[in-house]
């Protein structure tokens, strides 16, 4: 009797135990499946950089583009993926006493323009209609590959723009707007072609949070350099050059980005943070209920950094001076008989020639269109006029 | 016999390839040259070259393997099927009264012009696809070229390769003059070089000298040459082409010594591994205007002559693949300086200082024989304070004038002279020299007309001002400030009813 409550007890014992270890398992795998819903599932990020304002005092907007361009390609997008787009260009203008050079820190410490810079889109390509095409990949078939945006449902999307704004708007160029409608309803495109898989969007503007107060598309988040009703204002001017060099929120978003490598483990709260209304004066502005991760989870370099895979190699290659070829390509010509005349070089001014060519004449065609309607409706006004015997002294 | 060779030899070579197995990939090869050219100015041009020549005919064979030749623009080639392209991006304008003439100039902005294959039926829509895709390759708006900025020229612009017939519907032209050069146009027309930046002369291409210059023009230039002398095939040749100018004020603070580093920031440490030519050529043509004559350093070992765009010039070689030049330390730069002949002559200035001092310029000067010699000088007429002015101010002022003191060479030798004994004439100034004779001579005195006020301005501002402010000011001030009271009229006092008095008598009505 006792030996059976013993058993029965061992028994259950056992069985809780089994119980609580595959119980156990259970949650680790729950835990696992869990953790790997707030990693973001991106395979590879894509960005576009957008300056809107033109002439020579608004240097400040293309320092930001290009501030953010250089962290982007530091911290390893390539150019491939990152479309830029200038509207002016500061470091080639007659005004820019450094001529090929952009400087975001005073006293010329920093050179955003750098060796190795490629603008997609440059000077009067930049307007609203371009933009939005590359958004949503609307663009005419003979657009070089460079000046697309040829992400998919895996890609992170960095959108930067800067310039001068306004409650509700974008000024491109001085000559055009684009609304805050448009753009949720271009992002809106974007989702439902499924050309993102999460999207960044940062402005630095005047009143640039009512940029994206009315997006509507899951997946979105957004940040601001300031609220609507406030100015963002500009850093510090250099005294060479003669105007302002950047604005203070991208100012400070790069300092913080310089700190960030490709392996860095900061989170979007840290950016959030960058920059507080004692250093920028108007009160930066972010918007994440779009988002479906909680923005401590996700890292500044999924849409900063890039996806790669690199695999290291330590075989060497050298390179060596083909001598041997040039010989050998005058032994062949000596022994390939061509079976063809002699060719020659066109005569660079033969003047004989010119003044006894006939202009061409162009190709005649039979006139068509409101010519024609116009000689048919004469023809019919004449003959009803006349009658029809009349036309045998035409025919 | 003589038949059965050549014969043999087609049967050879019809078997060797297939023998093989593969055909042998087309060879191509990569020459640079840097042209430096010090201008009568004071400037200095250079201009690059670097030239990839690929043996293979790309209408006939399909090539997939790309060496030296870059494959962005291999595959342009065929698929538009050009038969020539040239593209140059340019800013500036080469100044050819103070330069001389260039090598090749090229239009402000950009300019594109292609000549296509006969094969082509729609020459318009070819044209337009291949500038879309240029302006992605070069980071440039070329997309902007249409119909509307493009010509078909009929007499100028004949192919510069091969060839055979020119239809010139086949050609077309188009310029856009606001297209601005900078790194970003730079970038890619480096990476087609096959050494990149990373040796050889495309280690001088840094962008931020290249572009603090009064000229940059970058160009590619595609063509089918002659393969060999007697040209029964053709080779394709990629030119690219890049000329600066630096200024001597804007770079050099105005002293006319170049050297590598000044231009480029950079010297040239070894050859570009690639390349089977690279060579760097110093005009030391030396120009007679200041009888200034040109030294380089280090000395050349091979020199070259030639006529060039008309004139005989000399060129010195610097060949960057002879051991020689590159010398141990691993480091050539180049230094160009200018020297002049020592001066013999004496220049003293003393500049004026208002009401202070007058000007002094004192220059002892050669002059050279059957010749006219002008030494002018400018200067700036001041406003002088209203007491310094003479009582006939709209005479004018003197400028006292110049002296020249010369000693002019005697057509005969003159004896020593003894002063007591020779006339009075003759002792003016002592002579030490009986080969010349001193002269002392003046120019005429110089009236310059001063800006003059009218003197009597003043006097009549016053009034004019006074009257006005009486007039207007004062009556209105008069109509504001006025009161006015009502007065009680006065009972009377002892002289009121005095004079009543007297008013009765005489029959006049009272006060």
């Amino acid at each position: 009797m006792v030996a059976a409550c013993l058993f029965s007890k061992g028994l259950t014992l056992l069985a809780g135990l089994l119980l609580f270890s595959f119980g156990s398992l259970a949650a680790s795998q729950i835990e696992d499946q869990a953790e790997h819903f707030f990693r973001s599932g991106h395979t590879n990020n894509w960005a576009v950089l957008v300056c809107t304002s033109r002439f020579w005092f608004n240097y400040r907007h293309v320092a930001n583009t290009l501030s953010v361009y250089r962290s982007v390609k530091r911290l390893g997008i390539p150019d491939s993926h990152i479309v830029l787009m200038l509207a002016d260009d500061m470091a080639c203008n007659p005004r820019n006493p450094k001529p090929a050079t952009v400087f975001s820190h005073k006293n010329m410490e920093l050179n955003v323009y750098g060796d190795d810079v490629e603008v997609d889109y440059r000077s009067y390509e930049v307007t609203v209609e371009n933009f939005l095409r590359v958004l949503t990949g609307r663009i005419p078939p003979s657009t070089p590959r460079s000046k697309r945006l040829l992400s998919d449902d895996r890609s992170n999307i960095l959108i930067y723009m800067t310039g001068h704004g306004g409650n509700g708007f974008l000024k491109f160029q001085d000559s055009e707007e684009i609304t805050n409608i448009e753009l949720a309803d271009a992002f809106e495109q974007m989702w439902q072609k499924r050309r993102y898989n999460e999207l960044l969007f940062i402005i630095d503007t005047c009143q640039g949070a009512s940029m994206y107060e009315r997006f509507y598309s899951p997946n979105i988040m957004a940040l601001a350099s300031s609220q609507v009703g406030e100015d963002s204002l500009s850093h510090q001017p250099d005294p060479a050059i003669g105007v302002h060099l950047m604005d203070r929120y991208t100012f400070y978003v790069l300092e913080f980005l310089e700190e960030i490598n490709p392996a860095s483990q900061t989170n979007m709260n840290d950016l959030f943070q960058v920059c507080p209304r004692s250093l920028c004066v108007s009160t930066p502005g972010h918007r994440t209920d779009l988002f479906q991760r909680d923005p401590k989870n996700v890292l500044i370099t999924d849409f900063f950094g890039s996806v790669r895979k690199v695999e290291i190699t330590t075989e060497t290659i050298s390179l060596q001076p083909d001598l041997e070829i040039v010989e050998s390509r005058y032994k062949k010509d000596w022994m390939d008989e061509e079976l063809m005349e002699p060719l020659k070089y066109a005569e660079q001014l033969p003047v004989a020639q010119i003044i006894h060519q006939k202009p061409k004449l162009k190709d005649w065609h039979p006139p068509g269109g409101f010519i024609l309607g116009l000689w048919a409706l004469i023809i019919m006004v004449f003959f009803k006029t006349y009658g029809i015997k009349h036309m045998k002294f035409i025919f | 016999m003589a038949a059965a060779l050549p014969l043999a030899v087609l049967v050879l070579l019809l078997l060797g390839p297939v023998g093989r197995g593969h055909a042998e990939p087309p060879r191509d090869t990569l020459r640079e040259e840097l042209v430096i050219t010090p201008l009568p100015s004071g400037d200095v041009a250079a201009t690059f070259q670097f030239r990839t020549r690929w043996d293979s005919d790309l209408q006939r064979e399909e090539v997939s393997h790309y060496r030296l030749f870059p494959k962005a623009l291999g595959q342009l080639i065929s698929k538009y099927s050009l038969r020539e392209l040239h593209l140059s991006f340019t800013q500036g304008f080469w100044r050819t009264r103070y330069w001389g003439p260039p090598f090749l100039q090229a239009p402000s902005g950009a300019e594109l012009w292609v000549w296509f294959q006969d094969s082509v039926t729609d020459v318009d829509k070819s044209w337009k696809e291949l500038s879309n895709v240029l302006s992605g390759i070069f980071c440039a708006s070329l997309n902007f070229i249409d119909s509307t900025n493009t010509v078909t020229p009929t007499a100028s612009f004949k192919p510069l390769g091969l060839a055979n017939g020119t239809d010139h519907s086949f050609l077309r032209y188009a310029v856009l003059p606001r297209e601005v050069v900078c790194t970003e146009n730079l970038t890619p027309w480096k990476k087609l070089l096959p050494c990149s930046s990373k040796a050889g002369l495309s280690v001088l291409l840094k962008a931020d000298r290249l572009f603090h210059t009064s000229y940059h023009s970058q160009a590619v230039h595609i063509r089918p040459v002659c393969r060999n002398a007697r040209c029964t095939s053709i080779s394709w040749e990629l030119r690219q082409t890049l000329s600066v100018v630096y200024d001597a004020f804007v770079t050099a603070q105005g002293k006319k010594d170049w050297s590598l580093f000044r231009m480029f920031s950079r010297t040239l440490t070894e050859p570009c591994p690639l390349a089977s030519e690279s060579r760097v050529y110093v005009d030391i043509t030396s120009y007679n205007q200041d009888n200034e004559t040109l030294e380089v350093n280090p000395p050349p070992t091979t020199t070259y002559q030639d006529v060039t765009l008309g004139t005989r010039k000399t060129y010195a070689i610097y060949d960057l693949l002879d051991m020689a030049v590159i010398n141990s330390s691993r480091n050539l730069n180049l230094q160009l300086k200018w020297k002049s002949p020592p001066e013999n002559g004496y220049v003293h200035y003393q500049p004026a200082q208002d009401r202070l001092q007058p000007h002094l310029l004192e220059m002892l000067i050669q002059l050279p024989a059957n010749s006219a010699t002008k030494v002018s000088i400018q200067f700036e007429r001041a406003l002088l304070k209203w007491t310094e002015y003479t009582p006939d101010p709209n005479h004018g002022f003197y400028i006292s004038p110049s002296v020249l003191s010369a000693l002019v060479p005697s057509v005969v030798a003159a004896k020593p002279v003894d002063w007591e004994e020779s006339p009075l004439f003759k002792t003016l100034f002592p002579a030490s020299d009986s080969s010349s004779h001193f002269v002392r001579l003046y120019t005429e005195p110089l009236l310059v007309n001063l800006p003059t006020p009218d003197f009597s301005m003043p006097y009549n501002v016053i009034c004019l001002t006074c009257t006005v402010v009486a007039v207007c000011y004062g009556s209105f001030y008069n109509l504001l400030t006025r009161t006015f009271h009502i007065e009680e009229p006065s009972t009377g006092g002892l002289a009121k009813r005095l004079a009543n008095l007297i008013r009765r008598a005489r029959g006049v009505p009272p006060l």
